[in-house]
């Protein structure tokens, strides 16, 4: 069977993921070099966990030889998404892509066919994401409202509740509760509007994007970041109306909602009138600088969303760039520090964070086997394949205990909770997790 | 295949390792070369044991067995072309051990070549062959399929570094070859028939590598020829001074070409071919054979020599190699890759016929390859869908098969025969000499039930068929 554009074997949606995929699943050459690279295929241990078996998989769903729900759906679902075949791959092939746009077709079968009586477990997870998605992360009002809560929960002494009621409803979900950092007083934090002016002389104006989850229950990361962007000579602006990046809409299937957030994004950014556009979590900058792609063929969006991309920055880029830092105290300790994979797979930065953590006085930096290799957080991943995610973890916080380090450092609020909770789950009761951001401020002084 | 033996199956293997989903099954139908065949069952052995009660309930119900290792032949291995049960080797890769009193290695199938290289290296040893896909092959693929890459040509491919197996036979025996021993003549040398039988004799569950010492220096050179034969006179003189590089790498004009157009690194694009040459050895004499290389690589008329002065710039030099695969995908999606290989002094004319073929068929054809050996890789860039264009394809890579016999050559170097080649093979060997193999073959599994369809062809087949509506 030739497979085409019009064959009469394949379903409506199989033409559409034939439309959508077909191209780049060819530039595929199965030569395997991305296996090592794999995650969930080195945890897992079979072809169909493995990117190969994945983008085949894509491949013979799109020529009609297998069923999109029940025989694609499994394995697309069980990726995390960290990109690392990309940078393994000597092809090229757009991984990343190909497994959005197969999540655009799952997620338009499930929403057509909410009755599909096949995979009543996946179904149970798309209606929580989605509710998620749709009516939390689009709105940073609502999510500062939770983060309040959550300081005001933590504050209460209530956050026995994690180790006591909320396992019963949700196991994953208490455990990650547990290992949320203690927020600071919401007093504190910065806003939308505020403009910040530089110690010393002004080197650049940069707008901060904040970040959903960054904003709701780390936000004294935010702040710190606006410090130390501050004193390398930044003036920062945090623009209004900013919202959600969108990552976990595209990579849940939900690209529309994506291409507003990003629409919406790029507006507030302009009008900032801001030199470089700052992050601070590896996950959104991702999507961030992928823009240009997300709007490539919208031709009224096309050249805004390019010089969007261009003006993007990881917070690790600028610091080093406009260093040094003024650093004021010794540190005492070792460090280590795993990759966020969409920082380094994606936004192909590994380089900074590295140079500034050596740079810390007093730092002692070992390098931790496997630091490029995803720590299984991905997205909520942890949350939707919870089992899956721990294998991974567990495998990580090996390479992490042979560091020795009392410092684990990250750039993503998703691999730094899942880190904490690995540190928690292996007893490594004096290990810190940090970000970045939260070592260099200490270092430097802030508070 | 019966329902009842998935059942039997599920008495020898715990459930989590028998793979039955459609989608799990499809995941386990290709290669890294052509073709897509949906096997029944996908069986993930941990023990030999296992292996031995599979193989053996094969036999009573006449169920092929593929024994599988990474999938990255590029000659269709262990695709199983009869359907039946594929035994994913890649999850038996428990034990590796140096023991480097002795200077071995021994090692479960489905340990990744790379891993062996780096534990070796830890022990201050040393496992020469080294395919460029070693950080993903296992080793198990690599005894089967006789790999071997740059360093070949000095020392050797993978059967110089085996000597002891435990094999389970296509009857489902359990028989151990060879020993720990480097010397060893005790009546056939069944080690080296098993290794580069390609997965048809029988499946290897534990390996005995030899090591060698790590050579403590290396040194590395690029040369630049405007014509191509004169890269070809450079690389016998220097064989036939008495130096033996460690590799000798060749790379064509279209080749160059495509790299530069990749990524741009300053390579002449003018030049008709690069050779790249490292030696390695004690430091004095490395020193010395480089600087005769450099000496007679311009008494050939090499338009620019460039001496790596660091581990750097030696990693530089290698990259220009590296970039060749990625660098030809970008000309077209599919990529044929051959490696037809000739006695060293036909190089030249080997190249030539390759230029004639590549223009009467009109295919975008680039040639590198391991010249110290005559181990050439000639690429036909095109693209699978384009079943005209893939029409003639199938003629260009029949008329270099062709090409290769006639000039004293041989069908594979190094990437096996598999599916691809199996038309060709009484080419080469001639009505009786294939007989005598197959014998070999029948006497070992009279089921014809280890990897059938792999090596012989079948009646009737006598060309490469590469379109996907004809296969
Ligand atoms: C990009 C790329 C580059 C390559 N470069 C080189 C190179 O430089 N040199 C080279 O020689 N090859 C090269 N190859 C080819 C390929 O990598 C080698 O043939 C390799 O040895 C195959 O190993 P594998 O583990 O993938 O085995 P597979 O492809 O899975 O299997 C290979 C064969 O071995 C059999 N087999 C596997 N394991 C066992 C076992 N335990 N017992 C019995 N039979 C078994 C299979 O049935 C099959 O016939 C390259 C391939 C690719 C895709
Ligand atoms: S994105 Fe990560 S988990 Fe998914 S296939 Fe690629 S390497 Fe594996
Ligand atoms: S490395 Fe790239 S080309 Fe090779 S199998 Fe993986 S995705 Fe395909």
């Amino acid at each position: 069977m030739s497979p085409s554009r019009n064959n009469p074997g394949q379903t409506e949606r199989a033409r559409k993921l034939f439309e959508l995929t077909y191209e780049e699943t060819n530039q595929c050459i199965q030569c395997g070099y991305c296996l090592p690279a794999c995650p969930t295929y080195q945890s897992m241990g079979r072809e169909s966990a493995s990117p190969r078996g994945r983008i085949a998989l894509v491949k013979m769903a799109a020529e009609g030889k297998l069923d999109i729900t029940r025989d694609l759906a499994e394995p697309i679902d069980l990726c995390l998404g960290c990109r690392a075949c990309e940078t393994a791959c000597p092809v090229g092939v757009p991984y990343g892509h190909i497994l959005e746009e197969t999540k655009q077709v799952l997620h338009e079968s499930v929403a057509r066919d909410p009755l599909n009586p096949q995979q009543p477990q996946h179904k149970g997870r798309e209606r929580l994401k989605k509710a998620v998605l749709r009516h939390l992360f689009p709105y940073p009002k609502r999510l500062r409202i939770v983060g309040r809560m959550v300081y005001l929960y933590q504050k209460s002494g209530a956050d026995r509740l994690a180790t006591g009621v909320l396992p019963k409803i949700s196991e994953p979900a208490a455990r990650f509760a547990a290992a949320l950092p203690r927020l600071e007083s919401p007093s504190r934090r910065y806003n939308p509007g505020d403009v910040l002016p530089p110690v010393g002389p002004k080197k650049a104006r940069v707008a901060f994007f904040n970040g959903c989850l960054m904003d709701a229950v780390m936000y004294r990361i935010n702040r710190l970041t606006i410090e130390l962007l501050r004193a390398v000579g930044c003036e920062v602006v945090i623009p209004e109306t900013q919202t959600c990046c969108g990552a976990l809409h595209a990579h849940q299937g939900m690209k529309e909602a994506a291409e507003q957030l990003a629409r919406a994004n790029i507006g507030a950014f302009e009008r900032s009138e801001s030199d470089f556009y700052i992050n601070n979590a590896g996950g959104c900058g991702a999507m961030l600088i992928e823009y240009d792609q997300l709007l490539g063929k919208d031709p009224a969006w096309r050249e805004r969303a390019r010089d969007f991309v261009s003006k993007s920055r990881d917070i690790s880029q600028v610091l080093d760039q406009f260093g040094p830092l003024p650093f004021k105290k010794e540190w005492n300790g070792t460090i280590t520090y795993q990759d966020s994979c969409h920082l380094r797979h994606v936004q192909k930065v590994t380089e900074e964070p590295r140079r500034l953590l050596q740079s810390v006085p007093g730092a002692t930096f070992v390098e931790m086997a496997d630091s490029d290799r995803c720590c299984g957080s991905g997205g909520i991943y942890n949350l939707l394949h919870y089992d899956e995610s721990m294998k991974i973890l567990d495998d990580k916080m090996e390479k992490a205990a042979d560091t020795c380090a009392e410092t684990i450092v990250t750039t993503n609020p998703g691999c730094l909770l899942q880190m904490k909770l690995g540190v928690a789950r292996k007893g490594m009761s004096q290990t810190r997790v940090l970000h970045l951001v939260e070592v260099l401020a200490e270092a430097c002084g802030l508070t | 295949m019966k329902p009842n033996v998935i059942g039997e199956i599920l008495s020898i293997i715990p459930q989590e390792r028998v793979l039955t989903d459609l989608a799990d099954r499809y995941t386990f139908s290709y290669d890294a070369s052509f073709g897509e065949y949906l096997p029944d069952v996908v069986v993930q052995p941990h023990t030999t044991e296992e292996i031995s009660r599979l193989v053996k309930l094969a036999n009573r119900e006449i169920i092929p067995v593929y024994p599988r290792g990474s999938a990255t032949s590029l000659s269709g291995g262990p695709l199983p072309v009869k359907g039946g049960m594929v035994l994913d080797m890649s999850r038996m890769n428990q034990k590796l051990e140096i023991d480097t009193e002795n200077m071995l290695a021994i090692v479960s199938p489905g340990v990744l070549t790379a891993d062996i290289h780096r534990q070796a290296e830890e022990a201050g040893l040393f496992y020469p062959p080294d395919p460029s896909s070693s950080h993903v092959s296992t080793i198990g693929g690599n005894l089967l399929e006789n790999s071997s890459g740059p360093k070949g040509l000095k020392y050797g491919t993978t059967k110089e570094y085996v000597i002891g197996l435990e094999v389970v036979t296509p009857m489902g025996d359990v028989i151990r070859t060879g020993g720990k021993t480097v010397k060893n003549v005790t009546g056939y040398d069944l080690t080296r028939l098993i290794v580069g039988s390609e997965g048809t004799l029988g499946i290897v569950t534990e390996a005995i590598l030899r090591l060698i010492p790590k050579p403590p220096s290396r040194k590395t050179l690029l040369a630049a020829f405007d014509r191509f034969e004169d890269s070809g006179y450079a690389i016998t003189r220097i064989l036939s001074s008495g130096i033996l590089p460690a590799a000798m790498e060749l790379m064509d004009q279209a080749c160059i070409r495509a790299v530069e157009n990749y990524q741009p690194s300053g390579l002449p694009v003018e030049a008709e071919a690069l050779i790249i040459i490292e030696v390695d050895g004690h430091p004095a004499a490395v020193e010395e054979e480089i600087r005769r290389c450099e000496e007679i690589c311009r008494g050939q008329g090499a338009n620019t020599v460039t001496v790596a002065r660091d581990e750097k710039e030696r990693e530089t030099i290698w990259k220009a190699r590296k970039m060749v695969s990625p660098a030809i995908t970008q000309m077209g999606p599919t990529k044929i890759s051959e490696d037809a290989t000739v006695p060293r002094s036909q190089i030249p004319a080997m190249m030539k016929r390759l230029r004639q073929i590549a223009d009467k068929y009109r295919l975008n054809l680039v040639v590198f390859g391991h010249a110290g050996d005559g181990n050439l890789h000639p690429n036909i860039i095109t693209d699978k869908r384009n079943e005209e264009e893939m029409k003639r394809v199938e003629d260009a890579v029949t008329e270099i098969f062709e090409a290769a016999v006639e000039l004293g050559g041989t069908l594979s170097g190094e990437h096996g025969i598999g599916v691809l080649k199996a038309p060709y093979m009484e080419m080469e060997l001639g009505p009786i000499g294939l007989d005598m193999m197959k014998k070999i073959k029948e006497a070992w599994d009279p089921n014809q039930i280890l990897n059938p369809g792999k090596i012989f062809p079948e009646p009737g087949q006598t060309r490469v068929v590469l379109r996907q509506n004809e296969s």
